[in-house]
């Protein structure tokens, strides 16, 4: 062993109680961090999966214009006092050929289009409003997963009954509807359709389960009295959704139609989530640094009683790196068994919160191991013991050894 | 010339501006047992520490084994420590928290030429030659006074360098440790042809020596 090491080893050993006071505080720090920030980034996936059972990574859908000017003039202004938004149909042109070229592109993984209508579930003489959802169900549930959480049939049952529907638990219950039973219900354009349940879906969010129904984009076409090219959003997922204002910002150029990110459509969300993020790396960067202060303390305190050895260690010929390797090497070895011992810590914390049931629409509490948060955990953990050490063997290093020698 | 002053002068500014050395120029050969004399005050351990090396505020000429040392950095100096120069302390300074093998191992493990086992050996002839083998693997503080000046004694000539430098290796020990302490010392001047600096106040050890250098008011006289 390398003499400076071996010099740490013994300081290490000689003052116990404070080593382990001084570990212990590295073993909270550490795996309250590591625990804090997994249970974010639990949070950030539940609400990520929430939110993708209903919204697509990208929305491509053509944006209400405001009426311009015909002509501009040159050396004036035109000015319209009272500008409308254009009446025109909210379709895409060419819809297929759109979904072709979007597929191409990279990064891409699900395309399809849809066609979304407000309309009324006919229950005797009370009507219910809600939003039926017109789409290729084959691709449509690779994009929400909706088979993960249909309760009853299924959503490849879909493809299979052209009049098939698939409606929302609330609905379900409130008109007291099984698979099989059919279902009446009227367009806001007027279109009056009987169609076949062939599935149920509960998404847990009440207002989804109460209003939404999927069917297919055929059906969805008829309620809206168009054509089989009429498709008023194109549906992307991609690799990685936080990739999604990039590849929307390219999407835009590419089809000249509006592509909205869910990051954007979500602001109000996303802040809230910003904030929880920001409070949760605050507090748990806090108790790493407050856990280093016992390093920085028991250092402090070795550097004072062992002020005479320094000074005899350097008139040997120890230079002031190797007065500050040794203490370094003290606060590093009390670091890495903090942070060992901290892993463990918040592995079982982890596994312990993993069998608390919440309830609502997120049952278990939303925590598992997250090996990033860890690994930084580990770094940051060594890093801030680094410090710790270096602020005290710094000081140690500047001893001179014969002021030492003539007290 | 194995040590070589020329017009030493220093200063001390606190609490008054007061030279402590005023031109000291001498020089010392291989195999010499010098002892530096004179009243308290008169700045021996100053230029103790001058020589030594640890104390670099002064102005003039130190040469040791043939390099001006004037202007090396604080690294280059602690290699020269290293390998070169050996201490004796009046309080023997031993590093409480070790065994006697590890205080006398520390500086040439420091030095890093030979392997621990080789070290390990010679730590342990160093012992039996200070009669001490049986007190090897006992902590530093479990010694008697004379006992810990000899393993510092041992831990001095480790590294087998050319100057030994004492400041009044003796002065916390009865007579009959002092004498063999002197011995080991003398032995070592003679035999080994190793250098021996050490300031003193024991006149019986310092007329005892090949060689004494007599100070006063920052002077040699």
């Amino acid at each position: 062993m390398n003499i400076n090491r071996n010099i740490a080893w013994t300081y290490f050993i000689a003052s116990k109680k404070m080593t382990m006071v001084a570990i212990l505080g590295v073993v909270i720090g550490v795996s309250i961090f590591m625990f804090m920030n997994s249970m974010a980034a639990g949070f950030d996936r539940t609400s990520g999966e929430s939110f993708f059972k209903t919204t697509p990574h990208i929305r491509v859908y053509k944006d209400d214009k405001i009426s311009q000017p015909l002509k501009e003039e040159s050396n004036s202004k035109t000015l319209i006092v009272n500008p409308k938004v254009v009446p025109s149909i909210n379709t895409i042109d060419n819809p297929m050929d759109w979904v072709k070229l979007i597929r191409k592109q990279k990064e891409v993984t699900v395309v399809f289009p849809q066609v979304s209508c407000p309309v009324f579930y006919n229950n005797g003489k009370s009507q219910i409003t809600g939003t039926t959802i017109g789409f290729d169900p084959v691709e449509a549930d690779k994009m929400f997963r909706i088979s993960t959480f249909t309760v009853q049939g299924s959503i490849a049952d879909l493809s299979t009954h052209q009049d098939g529907i698939i409606i929302g638990s609330g609905i379900a219950e409130k008109m007291n509807l099984l698979t099989g039973d059919k279902i009446n219900m009227t367009s806001s354009k007027g279109i009056n359709l009987t169609l076949t349940v062939v599935g149920i879906f509960k998404t847990n969010n009440s207002k989804e389960d109460k209003t939404k129904s999927y069917v297919n984009l055929a059906t969805g076409q008829q309620f809206l009295k168009e054509n089989n090219a009429y498709v008023t959003d194109i549906n992307v997922n991609i690799d990685n959704p936080d990739r999604a204002p990039q590849v929307a910002k390219e999407l835009t150029n590419l089809t000249g139609y509006k592509a909205e990110d869910w990051i954007a459509a979500n602001e109000t969300y996303m802040a809230a989530s910003r904030i929880r993020k920001i409070v949760i790396m605050f507090i748990s960067f806090t108790l790493l640094i407050v856990s280093s202060f016992g390093i920085y303390n028991i250092l402090n305190m070795t550097v004072s009683q062992k002020i005479n050895d320094i000074a005899i260690l350097k008139a040997m010929g120890f230079n002031g790196g190797d007065v500050i390797r040794i203490f370094v090497y003290q606060a590093l070895t009390i670091g890495a068994l903090g942070v060992i011992l901290g892993v463990l810590l918040a592995l079982i914390l982890v596994q312990a919160l993993q069998h608390v049931y919440i309830g609502g629409d997120i049952g278990y509490f939303p925590i598992r191991f997250e090996p990033w948060v860890f690994v930084r955990g580990i770094f940051i953990g060594l890093f801030i013991t680094f410090l710790a050490g270096y602020v005290p063997a710094k000081k140690a290093a500047k001893v001179d050894p014969v002021s030492i020698f003539r007290k | 010339m194995i040590l070589q002053v020329e017009n030493i002068e220093k200063k001390f500014y606190d609490p008054i501006e007061f030279k402590v050395l005023n031109g000291i120029s001498f020089g010392i050969e291989r195999g010499e047992f010098v002892t530096l004399v004179g009243k308290s005050g008169c700045g021996k351990s100053t230029l103790l520490y001058i020589l030594s090396t640890m104390d670099t505020e002064y102005s003039g000429r130190l040469v040791i084994d043939g390099e001006d040392v004037v202007g090396y950095d604080q690294n280059r100096l602690s290699a020269i420590r290293n390998e070169k120069i050996g201490f004796v302390f009046q309080f023997h300074y031993l590093l409480t928290d070790f065994t006697c093998l590890k205080n006398i191992m520390i500086p040439a493990l420091r030095l890093g030429k030979l392997s621990e086992e080789e070290i390990e050996f010679r730590a342990m002839e160093k012992l039996r030659m200070l009669g001490l083998e049986d007190q090897a693997l006992k902590p530093a503080s479990k010694l008697s006074g004379g006992q810990q000046q000899r393993v510092a004694i041992a831990r001095a000539l480790i590294n087998d360098p050319l100057i030994i430098m004492g400041d009044e290796p003796t002065g916390n020990l009865d007579s009959k440790n002092t004498q063999i302490v002197f011995d080991i010392l003398q032995e070592l001047a003679h035999v080994n042809k190793q250098t021996i600096i050490a300031v003193t106040h024991d006149n019986d050890f310092a007329r005892a020596s090949d060689r004494t250098i007599e100070m006063m008011d920052g002077r040699i006289i």
